[in-house]
């Protein structure tokens, strides 16, 4: 059988059922509204859950590109004083924050998606109820049970069909909410584990951040040549503190490698 | 006829158009056999978007039922075999 009739077929049942379960089918027009009103509420709290959520992926939004300034300052500062390998973690656990920058970013699309839906069908919801309760009222005080029977079921089907739909939607989105409720967690866990801090004050020992390392390498090198040229053109100021730190540095640590010394010392070799 | 696509809403769609309806329905429940993933989003993508060209939204305070129903267009075929089988799955 095809598949709409198939599905169709589902949601009558699950209507026949309400229609079935009270003698007097006036009270079938209580219990369903009843119903009525507990799925109203559910929606609403369904589309507060996903507003929540995405609210809450917003926020941490905001903190990874907050985190994310501060790593390429710091990279631009380490470079300045010839700290390359200190550049080069901060732009790791830089391009770690991309990724998971990324990954919120889809998520906060899907939610918000969800939640227009969501709101779509509680008003769609909220309007069925309120004809439903006008059309109670009326059956119930112009109609005997005899006579109100074929009014009360299409009212009861048309409205059951509806609250089975919404119903799946809200349920879809709390499963959905839930799981991103825990993917969230984890990265407040990584916030809080210190692999997202300072680069100049904690030492470089998460495991997580060293495979990122790994997996993002190919942006660290981009992103080091890129600040590299920055801070080789127009920043003349800066080129002159640098080479004077350079200098001092060089002064005060002999053992500096010397590229052309040791050219040198082949030849002197050679001559003896 | 009234159909409703899942998480939309309801639609009127004339009766002349059920026959074309039912050929595409007959490819998502094809699909749906064959565990053909990729023909089972192709046909219910298809069915979606010519109910929604074919059909008129109905007013939200209308309470009758509908005759058709069809999965909402982002279904799986997970989800639809779920719907199909599963007991107590629909709310309300």
């Amino acid at each position: 059988m095809s598949v709409m009739k198939r599905v169709s077929l589902i949601f009558k049942a699950k209507a026949n059922k309400a229609l079935d379960k009270y003698e007097d089918p006036r009270e079938t027009l209580d219990y369903s509204y009843q119903r009525q009103l507990e799925m109203l509420t559910q929606v609403r709290r369904g589309v507060a859950d996903v507003a929540t959520s995405r609210k809450r992926v917003e926020l941490q939004m905001n903190s990874l590109q907050q985190q994310q300034a501060k790593l390429e300052g710091q990279a631009k500062q380490a470079l300045g004083s010839g700290r390359e390998d200190l550049a080069r973690d901060a732009l790791t656990r830089k391009s770690t924050l991309q990724t998971q920058f990324t990954d919120l970013q889809t998520q906060y699309q899907s939610l918000q998606a969800d939640e227009e839906k969501l709101t779509a069908a509680s008003q769609r919801l909220q309007s069925k109820v309120e004809a439903f309760r006008t059309q109670k009222e009326t059956i119930k005080a112009t109609y005997t049970a005899a006579e109100a029977q074929s009014r009360i079921g299409e009212a009861v089907s048309g409205i059951s069909e509806e609250m089975g739909d919404v119903g799946m939607a809200v349920q879809r989105a709390q499963d959905k909410t839930a799981q991103m409720q825990a993917r969230a967690g984890a990265i407040d866990e990584l916030m809080a584990s210190g692999a997202l801090e300072d680069v100049t004050g904690t030492p470089h020992d998460d495991i997580q951040a060293e495979l990122d390392r790994m997996g993002g390498g190919h942006d660290v090198d981009l992103e080091l040549a890129r600040l590299k040229g920055e801070l080789s053109q127009g920043e003349a100021p800066r080129e002159i503190e640098g080479s004077a730190a350079g200098g001092a540095a060089s002064q005060g640590q002999p053992q500096a490698s010397r590229p052309a010394q040791s050219a040198d010392q082949p030849q002197a070799g050679d001559g003896s | 006829m009234i159909v409703r696509i899942l998480g939309e809403g309801q639609f009127e769609v004339d009766d002349a158009a059920a026959g074309e309806l039912n050929t595409l329905d007959a490819k998502l429940e094809a699909a749906v056999n064959a565990s053909d993933e990729q023909a089972f989003t192709a046909a219910l993508d298809a069915l979606v978007s010519r109910i929604r060209m074919l059909g008129t939204a109905l007013p939200d305070d209308t309470l009758e039922p509908s005759r058709l129903i069809l999965p909402d267009a982002e279904a799986t075929m997970d989800n639809v075999r779920e719907m199909l089988s599963g007991e107590g799955l629909i709310p309300g």
